[in-house]
């Protein structure tokens, strides 16, 4: 047990007992430094939490979560939403057929049409969204599924997707552009809006496409490969994706520069929802002028082409429109949750004083018990 | 190099393995083979000198490391994750992130061992090229080589003040007696000069390396440095048998010896000291241990999680109609069924939750630890000036443990005491010499403020009278520096001498003058023959001891003070006329104690000493204490000053030198001792040089030493005994004293009252005898004595029989009373650590008597304990005594007078009791009893009992112990407890070697245990409860993710991120908390050691806070995800910006949970916390901004920029990092108002101003004092059977033997007053 040290291991500085006889001027005392951090004497900010020194906190937070949780509730409440199902579940809805004969190859497409009425009119931009529920985009196999460096325009991985993209990497062996499970699902209902007049015709709502996803997924990730010159060059040598009426570079026919992997609905499919009933921004209704409301109140019509297949995970569509503020879209769980926060702080607030009063007092002069 | 065949290769690695795996080694010099090729060198089978200590080759690191560092299960379990993560069906992450974490904890141990092992690499390479000297053939001398190139079969020559690089047998030296000392503090730490001497036998009186042509025959290397077998076969045939006496070890210095030649017989890692250089131990903490069931906990949790998980997916999978579009199939089109889905997302959920088993906890401790110990080591409370040394932690990883202690158990000597022993009284010829004066004098210096006072005035004479310090250290200082230059010069004489006695004070003793007296007259009467008694008994003090004889004047620098005693004849006047004075206004203390004195026969004895501590002797400090450094014997004052004051003794033990002090105080004075001769000089100036025919060592078994010499004019065969008492009184033979004196004083009986009142002073005795022994008895025993010493086998055994031969029919001089000192502190100490709710045993080798005294002095006993004395003979009387008192005690404390007190009741046991108590079957009864006891005593205990104590304790009781001691004696008793505790002492290293943390004085461990170990206790506690809670914290969150993704094993954090938060964000802070947090301040906790109960036990770190924080952690990930799940239900938000705030919100509220726990805000403190805030942000700032493509499941580009731009990333982070937060911080708040806990109540104390502070305690002090003096009062011992035992205590054993009652049973209850304050 009598560990020599002698070989001179100094190990993390703590030498063993023996002293070397050498010199006499060599001796150096190992006195360890009398500094206020190797001795742990800094100085400390030491709180204590007694109701005493607490007390305040509980208040302040009382009293500012209360008027942020009004603020936000008002806020939520002045929001105007408006959500239609369109699925065709029941026998009775419009889409009912459609629902019920479909296939992703369908060449025909079914349009159904759905009415509505607005109680109240909409006013400022009203954003119109698809809902999707039980739509799982966050399923794991799923959110990989899919090649960013295509999409970001790379021409060797347009030719050669990555190996995430399987089962929809190379249809026939030709590359898929965009590849993936992501884009293979891309929803592909077209929706239109129609006002109907205290006169019984329709109106053609002016649906704005441009804006609707972000501007760094439109501008900086999502590029077509070779610039946007002659995109259907470039996507030569590629496939659609399977379950796709028409190939990428077709997907807007309206407007070339939204064609590709930057159409904007296709960028705001590929961002992939956070939870399974989500809902994706469609269209941008604008504004027209300060003094007509955006959307009237009165009757509509939700005109689709129903592409989308949802019955086989037990899904539901809608389409929403929504107004929003500052806080985006109409969620009053915020503003209720501040209040109730709030208010349990201040009670809170109020218990601690009463056990400030009968305790808080007694513990200057107390006693350690043994 | 010629070839060789493999075969002849492999069979001369076989015939070499084969060499070194003899039990006896043929060694032959190398000389005649110099020059020639290795395979055919004699010894080339045996290592060469160079060591390697280093682990790794430059080579072979990396597998080498990787192997090492795989022999944790929590790497493995980490590289299984990884690999597990390479299987396409299950993986969670891209296989290559998930190598990340493993990577960096390996490469980071990876680094550390490398950096480790370099610095062992330079040592070894400076060690390996130290120069020596080989005899070279060619050369015809001796040449400078390395110590590399030393083999076996070498001749070295090491010269004075060298290191020898290889185990030698020592074969000639420049001392015309063949005598090398050597010093082996190098090895075992023990500073005193140690004798070697050439092997005797061969008879060249000049040597010469070439013509050395025997066979050195020696035993297989092994690791024990006190023996070593060996012969010398020389041509003839004839064998010279060497031991341990005759072999240089390597690392040990040679001193005081010009040069010396030896044969190496070992080299490299053959020596006695590489085979002793073991690794650092590997001890578990409690904590640890209980940590490791917590992970085990985890793993369960974990293994629930995904099972959960796995369920999960399956009823998911089940419940879909159809096959829906987000379901991808594998690249042949298939879907798995959902069983086999559900099978694979049990491992893929063991990928995504891995984080559960705080795999970073185990690295995370590891730099705690390393913090702690920094501090611990810093600790300049715990750095003793005296011997310039720190506290050292040899165990890194148990300093927890420190603030968990429940028993301490002590060794008394060395560890409670100086172990610097002063000569206080003797006993010649069965009359008692009290030595007044010499008590004076250190009952002076006993005044802790006088001391300082004396020492330092005597400082600027003992300048001028010859202390070989160095003038810068003893340049005049400013008065105000007293303190310090007085320990400044102490320290750098101790520095450069290392030796127990450098002190004057201790060496000095004042003869008594009636011996002298007594002793001039002996000399005069008893003529030329020299064989009084008086004579024989001061020739055994100086003959009969191992010290070494040294000159102060040697190479080796010592402290030496010249003996020039100017005013002697004044001093003893002003001294004579002191003891008058203070005489009359000292206290026997056997007066105060009328029960005891019964005992005491002689006036002498009753009249003698006492001295209370509190003695008024200021006015005559000064004059005094500029005396003290030359005080020396009066009757010396005629010598030559220059022999006799120029000696140094070297002692293994402080007792002999002591006695050898005392010896040469009146006069014998032991001049030089060689391996067979002894020159004593007696008061008439003779000097007479006694043959020593043999040394009968030491022995714990016989527990006594001899010396047999020939007397050099009697010519008589003389053997000297001393030992312990009890080991020589029965082994009298005829009393010594009847032939002379003519008074019939029967001297055994009377010595042995001395020594029992000696023993009650707390002095150590020994008893000192001689024997004559006829030349035909000697010639007889000296043939089996040789037959014993050639032995190979059983040679220790033989040798002990012919000792035991030898030693019988001794005849008694006299005693000796010797006092060892308790250290400064010690009776605070005592009291703080029993005041913090720990028990303190002592298990000492010394009397009951002595021990008991000691215990009182030290405050272990206190005055109104009830002290339970156990002794009995045999098993029977010990059960039943043990039921007996077991039985009082219990009644005692279930009598509802003593309901609200804890009775101090102490135990005192002997050493035979204790191995009857010990026995399996009364084990239980025993620890019973000693567990309702404050304090036990365990006197006459043996090394291996010491340890077996400590380990029944430890073991049925199931509590945290811990072993302090100084000696070799307490290395069992160190290692069998939780924590052992080395004490640097007197007597060598051995103690500190087998500890773990090694301190210089007793009364550090006050510091050690109530500071550092609560603070270590309760910030590794609360670190890694902490841990826990973070881990879970944080995982769950994706766990409560997969509820919303179908079960699918995805993370809605980047997995970048998530390696950094664990890595970067989140880890600093945790092992800043449990480096650096300071609940209440060390001066709290020394002031109210009770605090200490704090962390005994189950402590902080219960079953019931570790599921606590894990209830908490799940409710606050419960929060941290619900908040945001519910404020961006059915929008638009996607994957990544989902998981963004909810990072942030962990992050915060992680970080605020520490901060509700950190006690203490340092600047370092709110660096660390900010610091982590802000790398954060900046981190996941740059990620988010560069990576646009990088990462790809994940697209974390501007997500983070994005939030920040919303007011509801803030407001979904402020509700949700105060709502995970408000029960923990309420619930603290309503506790610390309600129910504060003692350690709150003393950070209250804490924030209160010194002053107030210290006010404050002395208040509270003395009311809890004043309590239990009413206590006392009020509870006297309620049964009538245990009082009427109490008179027997007085009584000696030895008294109660011969009244035939074979036990005692004593209870002393009240008003026993210790006697001895020092």
């Amino acid at each position: 047990m009598m560990a020599s040290s002698y070989n001179a291991k100094e190990e993390d500085g703590h030498h063993s007992g023996a002293t070397s006889h050498g010199g006499a001027g060599a001796v150096k005392s190992k006195k360890p430094d009398n500094t206020a951090f190797k001795q742990q004497r800094l100085p400390a900010w030491q709180p204590i939490l007694t109701a005493g020194t607490v007390l305040p906190a509980f208040f302040v937070i009382g009293l500012i979560f209360i008027p942020i949780g009004i603020g936000l509730y008002v806020t939520s409440n002045n929001i105007k939403e408006f959500e239609v199902d369109y699925t065709g579940v029941d026998v009775d809805s419009p889409c009912y057929t459609c629902a019920m004969n479909f296939s992703w190859n369908n060449t025909l497409p079914c349009t159904c049409s759905v009415d509505f009425t607005l109680e109240q009119p909409f006013e400022s931009n009203v954003f119109m969204y698809y809902g999707l529920s039980n739509f799982y985009q966050n399923h794991r196999r799923y959110v990989k599924s899919r090649d960013d460096s295509q999409l970001n325009g790379d021409r060797s991985a347009l030719t050669n997707p990555s190996k995430e993209c399987e089962p929809y990497r190379t249809s026939e062996g030709v590359p898929i552009a965009p590849c993936g499970a992501i884009a293979n699902s891309l929803f592909n209902d077209t929706l239109d809006l129609f006002h109907i007049d205290s006169n019984g015709s329709r109106n053609a709502i002016n649906l704005v496409k441009k804006g609707i996803a972000w501007w760094t997924d439109k501008h900086v990730k999502f590029r077509n490969p070779g610039g946007n010159s002659n995109i259907t060059l470039a996507f030569q040598g590629t496939a659609k994706p399977v379950n796709w009426r028409k190939p990428v570079f077709e997907l807007d026919p309206s407007d070339p520069e939204n064609n590709g992997f930057i159409n904007e609905d296709f960028i705001v499919w590929m961002r992939t929802a956070a939870l399974p009933t989500f809902r994706k921004l469609y269209r941008i209704i604008q504004k027209k002028s300060s003094t007509t409301p955006t959307l009237p109140s009165g009757k509509y019509t939700l005109e689709i082409t129903y592409n989308y297949p949802v019955l086989s995970f037990d899904g539901r569509k809608r389409m929403i429109l929504s107004t929003i503020s500052w806080m985006g879209g109409k969620n009053p769980f915020l503003g209720i949750a501040y209040i109730t926060v709030g208010s349990i702080c201040f009670f809170l607030g109020v218990v601690l004083l009463i056990i400030h009063h009968k305790y808080d007092t007694r513990n200057n002069s107390a006693d350690i018990p043994n | 190099m010629t070839w060789r065949s493999p075969l002849a290769l492999m069979r001369d690695a076989l015939r070499g393995q084969r060499a070194r795996e003899k039990d006896l080694r043929n060694l032959v010099s190398n000389l005649p083979y110099e020059g020639l090729e290795k395979a055919k060198q004699p010894n080339r089978y045996f290592p060469s000198n160079a060591i390697k200590t280093t682990k790794y080759t430059l080579l072979l690191f990396i597998p080498m490391n990787l192997f090492e560092q795989f022999h944790r299960l929590a790497n493995i379990y980490f590289v299984g994750l990884a690999i597990l993560n390479f299987i396409p069906v299950v993986n969670a992450f891209q296989p290559e992130v998930a190598l990340i974490p493993i990577c960096v904890i390996l490469s980071l141990t990876a680094l550390k061992d490398a950096w480790e092992d370099f610095r062992r690499y330079q040592s070894d390479r400076k060690l390996n090229n130290t120069p020596c000297l080989i005899y070279s053939r060619k050369e015809k001398q001796f040449v400078e080589r390395r110590w590399k190139d030393v083999r076996v079969g070498d001749f070295v020559k090491v010269v004075c003040n060298e290191i020898v690089p290889a185990d030698l047998l020592l074969l000639d030296t420049s001392d015309l007696k063949g005598v090398c000392l050597i010093e082996t503090a190098n090895l075992d730490g023990e500073t005193n000069l140690k004798q070697r001497t050439v092997v005797s036998g061969l008879s060249n009186p000049e040597f010469e390396p070439e013509s050395f042509n025997s066979v050195v025959v020696c035993e297989r290397p092994n690791n024990n440095l006190n023996h070593f077998k060996c012969y010398v076969e020389k041509p003839d045939k004839e064998r010279a048998g060497a031991g341990i006496e005759s072999l240089l070890l390597r690392g040990c210095t040679v001193r005081n010896t010009d040069h010396a030649v030896g044969f190496v017989v070992y080299a490299g890692h053959e020596t006695k000291s590489m085979l002793n250089n073991n690794e650092s131990r590997y001890k578990r903490s409690k904590l640890e241990r209980k940590l490791n069931i917590d992970v085990i906990f985890c793993v369960i949790l974990l293994f629930a999680m995904c099972l959960v998980g796995a369920l999960g997916h399956f009823l998911w999978l089940q419940a879909l109609p159809g096959v829906p579009p987000y379901l991808v199939a594998d690249s042949s089109g298939h879907l798995d069924g959902p069983s086999l889905s559900g099978f694979y997302m049990f491992f893929t959920m063991i990928i995504l939750l891995q984080i559960l088993i705080p795999i970073s906890l185990y690295v995370s401790i590891e730099l705690v630890k390393i913090g702690q110990i920094f501090f611990i080591t810093n600790d300049i409370d715990l750095f003793d000036e005296e011997t310039d040394s720190r506290m050292q932690c040899k165990s890194l990883n148990i300093t927890e443990d420190l603030g968990q202690i429940e028993y301490i158990f002590s060794d008394k000597t060395g560890t409670l005491t100086e172990n610097k022993m002063v000569f206080r009284r003797c006993s010649v010829m069965g009359t008692e010499y009290p030595h007044k004066e010499n008590a004076i004098r250190l009952a002076v210096l006993d005044e802790p403020e006088s001391e300082e006072e004396v020492i330092f005035n005597q400082r600027p004479q003992s300048l001028q009278t010859g202390w070989s310090l160095d003038a810068e250290d003893t340049a005049p200082r400013d008065t105000t520096q007293r303190r310090g230059s007085r320990r400044r010069s102490k320290v750098a004489g101790i520095a450069q001498s290392d030796v127990a006695f450098s002190s004057p004070l201790e060496t000095e003793v004042i003869p008594d003058k009636k011996l002298l007296q007594q002793i001039s007259r002996a000399e005069s009467s008893s003529g030329s023959r020299k064989t009084d008694p008086y004579l024989d008994f001061f020739l055994a003090l100086a003959i009969c001891n191992t010290v070494v004889v040294s000159m102060a004047t040697a190479q080796r620098r010592r402290v030496s003070v010249s003996p020039r005693s100017y005013h002697t004849t004044n001093l003893l006047e002003r001294l004579s006329s002191l003891v008058k004075n203070v005489g009359s206004s000292c206290l026997s203390s056997c007066k105060r104690k009328p029960k005891r004195n019964r005992t005491f026969s002689e006036n002498s004895v009753v009249e003698e000493d006492h001295f209370r501590p509190s003695v008024k002797m200021e006015t005559t400090k000064d004059t005094y204490g500029l005396q003290t450094c030359s005080l020396h014997a009066a009757s010396q004052s005629n010598k030559p000053a220059a022999t006799s004051g120029d000696l140094r003794y070297e002692a293994e033990s402080p007792d002999e030198a002591a006695l050898v002090y005392a010896a040469k105080a009146y006069g014998f004075i032991l001049l030089a001792r060689t391996p067979d001769s002894v020159t004593v000089r007696l008061p008439s100036g003779e000097d007479l040089v006694f043959e020593v025919l043999d040394t009968l060592t030491f022995d714990s078994n016989r527990k006594r030493m001899s010396v047999l010499v020939r007397h050099p004019i009697t010519k008589e065969y003389v053997l000297f005994t001393k030992g312990a008492d009890y080991a020589i009184m029965e082994l009298l033979g005829t009393p010594y004293a009847e032939h002379f004196s003519g008074s019939k004083k029967n001297i055994a009986a009377d010595t042995q009252h001395h020594l029992d009142c000696y023993a009650k002073e707390g002095l150590r005795t020994l008893c000192v005898t001689k024997k004559v022994v006829s030349a035909k008895v000697y010639e007889s025993w000296l043939v089996d004595r040789q037959r014993a010493l050639a032995a190979i086998d059983n040679r220790e055994e033989l040798i002990m029989d012919t000792a035991v031969q030898m030693e019988t029919n001794l005849t008694l001089l006299g005693a000796t009373g010797i006092e060892d000192r308790l250290q400064e502190n010690v009776p605070d100490t005592i009291m703080a650590l029993r005041e913090a709710g720990i028990q303190v045993w002592v298990l000492t080798g010394d009397k009951p008597e002595t021990a008991v005294n000691i215990g009182y002095a030290c405050r272990l006993l206190e005055e109104e304990d009830l002290v339970i004395n156990m002794s009995c003979n045999n098993k029977l009387t010990c059960t039943s005594i043990l039921d007996c008192t077991l039985e009082e005690v219990r009644r005692y404390s279930a009598d509802p007078r003593n309901v609200d007190t804890t009775p101090d009741i102490s135990l005192v046991i002997d050493g035979r009791t204790l191995a009857m108590a010990l026995s399996p079957d009364l084990q239980e009864r025993f620890v019973d009893l000693a567990k309702r006891c404050r304090s036990v005593l365990c006197c006459r205990v043996t090394p291996l009992q010491k340890s077996r104590v400590v380990k029944v304790v430890r073991e049925r009781l199931k509590v945290m112990t811990l072993a302090i001691g100084d000696g070799a004696n307490d290395v069992n008793m160190i290692q069998a407890a939780d924590i052992g505790i080395g004490i640097s002492g007197q007597e060598g290293m051995q103690a500190v070697m087998a500890s773990d943390f090694a301190i210089s004085r007793f009364r550090h461990l006050k510091k050690l245990l109530l500071v550092h170990g609560h603070w270590c206790y309760t910030r590794l506690a609360n670190m890694i409860i902490y841990f826990f809670y973070k881990n879970v914290a944080y995982v769950n969150l994706l766990f409560w993710y997969q509820f919303f993704c179908g079960f699918s094993g995805t993370a809605m954090i980047d997995y970048w991120l998530m390696i950094f938060f664990n890595l970067f964000f989140t880890s600093a802070p945790p092992i800043m908390f449990g480096i650096m947090d300071k609940d209440v301040s060390a001066e709290v906790l020394l002031g109210v050691p009770e605090l200490y109960r704090t962390g005994q036990g189950a402590g902080e770190y219960k079953c019931s806070t570790f599921w606590v924080s894990i209830l908490d952690a799940f409710y606050q990930s419960l929060v941290c995800f619900f908040i945001p799940y519910l404020a961006y239900q059915d929008s638009d938000i996607d994957l990544f910006t989902f998981g963004t705030p909810l990072n942030t919100i962990s992050l915060f509220t992680i970080l605020l949970h520490l901060s509700i726990e950190i006690k203490a805000w340092t600047v370092v403190h709110w660096v660390i916390m900010l610091g982590s805030v802000a790398l954060y942000f900046i981190v996941t700032l740059a990620y988010s901004a560069i990576c646009v493509t990088c990462n790809p499941p994940s697209n974390p580009y501007w997500i983070l920029q994005s939030q920040m731009a919303d007011p509801m990333f803030y407001l979904i982070c402020l509700i949700s990092t105060v709502v995970a937060l408000l029960p923990r911080y309420t619930f603290h708040v309503m506790r610390n108002s309600i129910a504060p806990s003692p350690l709150v109540q003393a950070r209250h104390l804490d924030q209160l101003d010194p002053s107030e502070r210290e006010q404050w305690i002395k208040e509270w002090r003395s009311f809890r004092g004043g309590g239990q003096v009413k206590r006392s009062r009020l509870s006297t011992p309620p049964s009538p059977s245990l009082e009427t035992h109490a008179d027997i205590f007085p009584e000696s054993p030895t008294a109660s033997d011969i009244i035939g009652d074979d036990f005692t049973l004593n209870v002393i209850s009240e008003n026993y007053q210790g006697p001895v304050h020092t």
